[in-house]
């Protein structure tokens, strides 16, 4: 695997030269080399992009999907507006909170799992959608939440 | 009123490159490289395909306002927004999914009305499924220059922000900046990306290029209703049997679509109200769904098609929670550029809290309708006159059930509506920290 500053040269030559476009591209990449974007992560961002550190942040603040403080090996996010909601998104977040020993919002006490609420997914005729470290799990009843914990458990 | 369709956005899904094509995928392409720019942008026009994100906006009529080269010497640029991110809405995720050639075949189309070269695709991040199935139809594509052509297509992850839908706020994204988004005009079909004319179409939009070009306009236009021609891809969710995405002839009858695709209400309860485009739209009581979703039926009852995001509510559902869920979100996602969204929507979300919880006085249902009318047609772009124009119309159509709040001091579903106590993630950080959570 090439270095991130390499990697981040490939998603610039994306773009016109000058531009600021691949900064999203370059902090995504950062994120998942070191799993939050620290001040360290930011530097070597800039660096990379010849810009500074505040301007990185600056970005990484507006985007829900950039980290700024750590979180846990996964991350469990339920969809909780209206569709998912009225068939039974709350009870899927509690069982959550249930399991995990800790509120939406926050990471398992063992720092496993960092578990959030989230708006759309873009999976409305399906849901409840929990995306698990990305990837999206339909039809999600409280019932699955031990199966899909269990999954995250064996290394799956 | 017509309710059968063959799927012509939808038709026959593949992922790989040869089962397109071998079910007549790409031929338009070529069709439309032998006809220039102009006839293919007049065909749109003559097709009357109109834009599939929200806005409605004619299509071909787009296309024509970007200048030529010789009056304006910029590259052109074709942005593709697929930052599908409107509750209710999830069409885009499985037509990039399961029709990613014709997608991309529709891309291939527009950059040659156009004259582009560069077309962008702005994904929202947390479709990773659809990004990925659409970078492997893109590497199959690179193996074919005959196809290709000299057009580079570029697919950029957004990364969690609803605003970023809104067009300006996704090319101010695109170029590395906050998506807020800017003052119009000057347009994007002028000075868009990077300063450069530029074309923003949705994904639907997009992919229903090649079968307006495959069938040409004259048999286009066979379909629908005067002023909603073609097919549209309805997302159906909530209180229903059958969610899910269905591509119908527009003007078909809402009642038909709720019923009919969607297989009825679930759970053996009744039909409460519908939210006929997405969240930004205009809900309808339960008494009013024999309409045509189309356009010019749906602007008489004062909504819209929006994105095509239909939400069933079932009578268990609070509509005082509702519009405190919906400004919930809008409040979250407002990106705080302008004053009357940014104040507004924590207003709303404020107000409608009060009254779900039992707390307001009679005055403070006035101030609610009163802070809608104070964001209503003043922001800078359709976030914050959402909110305000949902939430009014809750009130104007469910008004008893605002009423029965303050007069009983509570919520009349007494803990048993469908969306009660649901954490939104506004809200998310009320919550007391537990003891013991590592930093």
């Amino acid at each position: 695997m090439s270095t991130l500053h390499a990697r981040i040269q490939e998603e610039r030559a994306k773009y016109p030269a000058g531009s600021s476009s691949a900064v999203m591209p370059a902090l995504r990449l950062a994120q998942e080399e070191y799993g939050w974007l620290s001040p360290d992560a930011l530097r070597e961002v800039a660096d990379a992009l010849e810009t500074t550190p505040a301007f990185c942040k600056s970005i990484a603040s507006f985007y829900d999907q950039f980290h700024l403080a750590p979180i846990g090996e996964h991350l469990v996010e339920v969809c909780t507006n209206v569709s998912c909601a009225v068939v039974g998104a709350q009870q899927v977040v509690e069982a959550f909170e249930d399991a995990l020993g800790c509120r939406a919002g926050e990471t398992s006490p063992d720092g496993k799992v960092t578990l959030r609420t989230i708006e759309c997914l873009g999976g409305c005729g399906w849901g409840t959608i929990v995306s698990v470290d990305h990837r999206y799990r339909t039809r999600v009843r409280a019932e699955d939440v031990p199966s899909i914990l269990e999954e995250l458990d064996d290394g799956r | 009123m017509a309710a059968e369709l063959d799927e012509i956005v939808l038709a026959n899904a593949t992922t790989r490159l040869a089962e397109y094509e071998a079910a007549g995928g790409y031929r338009a392409l070529a069709k439309a490289r032998a006809m220039t720019p102009a006839e293919v942008t007049d065909e749109l026009i003559a097709s009357e395909l109109r834009g599939r994100g929200g806005a409605f906006f004619p299509t071909g009529r787009k296309w024509s306002f970007v200048p030529s080269k010789e009056q304006l010497p910029k590259p052109h640029y074709l942005v593709v927004n697929a930052d599908e991110s409107e509750p209710g809405s999830f069409k885009d995720n499985e037509i990039l999914s399961r029709v990613p050639h014709r997608f991309i075949e529709g891309c291939l189309i527009t950059a040659h009305a156009i004259d582009c070269t560069h077309v962008f695709v702005y994904i929202r991040g947390e479709y990773s499924g659809p990004y990925e199935i659409l970078v492997g139809a893109l590497e199959e594509l690179h193996g074919r220059p005959d196809l290709r052509g000299d057009v580079t297509i570029v697919v950029h992850r957004g990364a969690g922000a609803y605003i970023c839908g809104e067009e300006t706020a996704l090319l101010e994204s695109l170029e590395g900046k906050r998506g807020q988004p800017r003052s119009k005009p000057p347009f994007p079909a002028v000075s868009g990306l990077y300063a450069a004319p530029t074309v923003v179409n949705n994904v639907e939009t997009i992919t229903s290029v090649p079968p307006v070009i495959a069938m040409g306009a004259a048999e286009y236009v066979k379909l629908g209703v005067p002023n909603t021609r073609g097919s549209r891809v309805v997302s159906i969710s909530g209180n229903v049997v059958n969610g899910g995405n269905y591509e119908i002839e527009a003007g078909m009858s809402l009642r038909e679509i709720v019923y009919g695709l969607g297989g009825g209400i679930a759970d053996g309860r009744e039909l409460k109200a519908v939210v006929p485009g997405g969240s930004s739209t205009v809900i309808l009581r339960a008494d009013e769904i024999d309409v045509g979703y189309d356009f010019d039926s749906l602007a008489r009852l004062s909504t819209a098609m929006g994105s095509a995001g239909i939400i069933v509510l079932d009578d268990r559902c609070c509509i005082v929670q509702l519009g405190l869920r919906f400004s919930e979100f809008y409040e979250h996602e407002s990106c705080g550029k302008c004053t009357p969204c940014r104040e507004g929507t924590r207003w709303l979300t404020a107000i409608l809290r009060k009254i779900e919880d039992g707390r307001a006085s009679q005055d403070e249902l006035d101030l609610l309708l009163d802070v809608c009318d104070r964001i209503n047609g003043k922001c800078l772009c359709p976030l914050g006159d959402s909110d305000a124009i949902i939430v009014a119309s809750y009130v104007a159509k469910f008004r008893d059930e605002f009423q029965a709040h303050i007069d009983q001091g509570g919520c009349p579903f007494g803990g048993h509506s469908s969306l009660d106590g649901v954490l939104a993630p506004v809200a998310m950080h009320a919550h007391p920290p537990a003891a013991g959570v590592p930093a």
